[in-house]
């Protein structure tokens, strides 16, 4: 402790000088903070609309549920990405439309088959509900404005693929491989490619998006093929599915299979 | 005991000088002034309310009620400042069909004064976000993001100072880091800068230059990591600066059951808050002033 009665006269002296120098100079002494109240306030109905902003929004939304609310397609069930371990019948569904999209569209483009379709599970937003599936659906599922791009890569580069799915352990949607994993599923058995055997001297085509080929997820095998773009959003080809689709089927073929 | 003794001193020092001809009762007794910030994040292009039938936040949120809630605030205190911490696009169609115009206007209409970037505000990349620009009455502020070889230079700034009822706030933007999140092709030649030793060079300026009475850091780099920790954050980034009265955050989408007091490099109290998403609620700081000269300034008194 410090003995200040020791020093009270030398004290006095200074607190008067320093005392005669705020005193001077109060009349620029800044505001301070004295007391500080946070809160956070929900916003719910008991909160009065603004007509002004009601009306402002109207044309806007309207215009967006003319389109939105179109029923494009019937789910006989419901399909969620967080029902399963190393795939989703939601992710599969995915999977498989967008290889027989890429497909369609490189072999007119490029005239080579695309093999393999590998998206991320983080990618799907929404689920399917059973019932009517409609416009709204698609852009709950893909808001995201992402493109269909289809990357060459070599057998090589499918290996780093599969233990990449390994190590992540997540129902990535795939398609037009499976891959057996030995019990532990901490590594492969077998890998075969549209029936075939993995072929490491053989260029595969795969379908993608541009978030993942950029690096997205780590997917970082994708950054050694080249990309081709098909110019066609994520988004469009849920909505063309569903357009061309009276009832949605419901995909439980494995992919991944451990022993 | 000791302490009382030299409180004592003080006072029959002052009486002293009173005497002695400086009149301190000549100032205005006590200035108490009054400043609401409220702030919204990751708002997201939620514009209307959640569906009765939403699993998680049912008849939540909704832009015209969140309106009619800050007009009330207003009314109730004019010294207002309305900050929103980034994410405002990307969500709902609203965004995929007019990329951010509906967004921006309702936040004019709000009068909103300032927001920051999040990673999505990159969404439709960097010539979309400033392409939106003029719907907007209300500007951007970043300080880490360097925008030199980009569209946004000089139109992003590094902080803006505000002047409510004579106080002089000043509000610093920071960014979260774009590499591995954002497509380089959105974000183009922006560069992420370190947060800490920006957030010092702001807190330098706004606070000797600019003599700013509050010191906001508007931020989207995320309240906490729990999987990352070393991860730079909005709690690390309060511990490990001075003189920043308040972080309002985003990007993390946390919900918080009041706001964060972290104590800062000098020990002082600072506070740190978020209000989760989609516009669900909205965040309400109110910062008492003192300027009085006769009572001993005893740290500031926070409720939360």
């Amino acid at each position: 402790m410090l003995k200040l009665k020791n020093y009270n006269a030398a004290l006095a002296q200074f607190v008067s000088i320093l005392t005669l120098f705020l005193a001077i100079s109060c009349s620029t002494q800044k505001p301070y903070v004295s007391k500080i109240e946070g809160k956070q306030i929900g916003i719910t109905n008991t909160n009065p609309q603004t007509p002004a902003i009601e009306e402002f929004i109207k044309p806007y939304r309207e215009n967006i549920d003319k389109d939105m609310n179109q029923i494009l397609a019937y789910a006989p069930e419901t399909m969620d990405k967080s029902k399963g371990e190393w795939q989703t019948t939601i992710g599969s569904l995915q999977a498989d439309i967008t290889l027989a999209t890429a497909n369609k569209l490189f072999l007119k483009r490029e005239n080579k088959s695309v093999d393999i379709c590998l998206l991320n599970h983080g990618g799907i937003r929404s689920m399917i509900s059973k019932g009517n599936v409609t416009t709204r659906t698609a852009f709950e599922l893909m808001p995201f404005e992402n493109e269909l791009v289809v990357v060459a890569l070599k057998g090589q580069q499918i290996l780093e693929m599969v233990n990449y799915l390994i190590s992540e352990k997540k129902p990535h949607p795939l398609a037009g491989m499976e891959i057996v994993l030995n019990k532990d599923a901490a590594s492969y058995k077998s890998i075969t490619i549209q029936g075939k055997p993995l072929d490491l001297n053989k260029t595969y085509y795969v379908a993608t998006n541009d978030y993942l080929y950029n690096g997205g997820d780590s997917m970082n095998f994708f950054k050694k093929g080249t990309m081709t773009s098909l110019d066609y959003k994520l988004r469009n080809v849920w909505i063309d599915y569903f357009k061309e689709t009276d009832t949605i089927p419901v995909p439980r073929n494995k992919r991944i299979i451990v022993e | 005991m000791k302490r009382r003794d030299f409180i004592q001193k003080t006072v029959a020092s002052s009486a002293l000088l009173t005497v002695g001809g400086l009149s301190l009762s000549s100032f205005k007794p006590l200035d108490k002034k009054h400043i609401t910030i409220l702030h919204t994040n990751d708002v997201h292009s939620h514009i209307d309310p959640f569906p009765l039938t939403d699993a998680k936040n049912p008849n939540m949120g909704g832009v015209s009620r969140r309106a009619s809630l800050i007009e009330s605030i207003r009314k109730e205190n004019p010294n207002v400042l309305l900050l929103d911490a980034g994410d405002i696009f990307q969500g709902t169609p609203y965004f995929n069909y007019y990329g951010g115009e509906l967004e921006f206007k309702l936040m004019s209409m709000m009068k909103y004064d300032l927001a920051t970037m999040g990673n999505h505000d990159f969404d439709n990349g960097i010539d979309g976000f400033y392409s939106q620009l003029h719907n907007a009455k209300f500007d951007f502020v970043s300080a880490n993001y360097d925008f030199k070889n980009t569209i946004l230079e000089g139109v992003v700034k590094p902080y803006k100072v505000f002047v409510k009822d004579g106080i002089k706030i000043g509000v610093f933007g920071l960014g979260v880091e774009l590499d591995g999140l954002v497509d380089k092709k959105n974000y183009k030649e922006t560069v992420y800068n370190d947060p800490v030793s920006v957030s010092q060079e702001m807190t330098r300026i706004l606070k000797t230059q600019e003599r700013c009475d509050l010191i906001i850091c508007l931020s989207h780099i995320g309240y906490a990591y729990k999987n990352d920790p070393d991860k730079i954050s909005d709690l690390k980034l309060a511990a490990a600066t001075r003189d920043i009265d308040l972080i309002i955050g985003g990007h993390t989408h946390t919900f918080l059951d009041k706001p964060t007091i972290v104590k800062n490099l000098d020990g002082i109290d600072t506070l740190v808050n978020q209000v989760g998403c989609y516009g669900i609620n909205l965040g309400r700081i109110d910062f008492y002033f003192d300027t009085d000269k006769n009572k001993i300034h005893s740290g500031r008194t926070i409720v939360v």
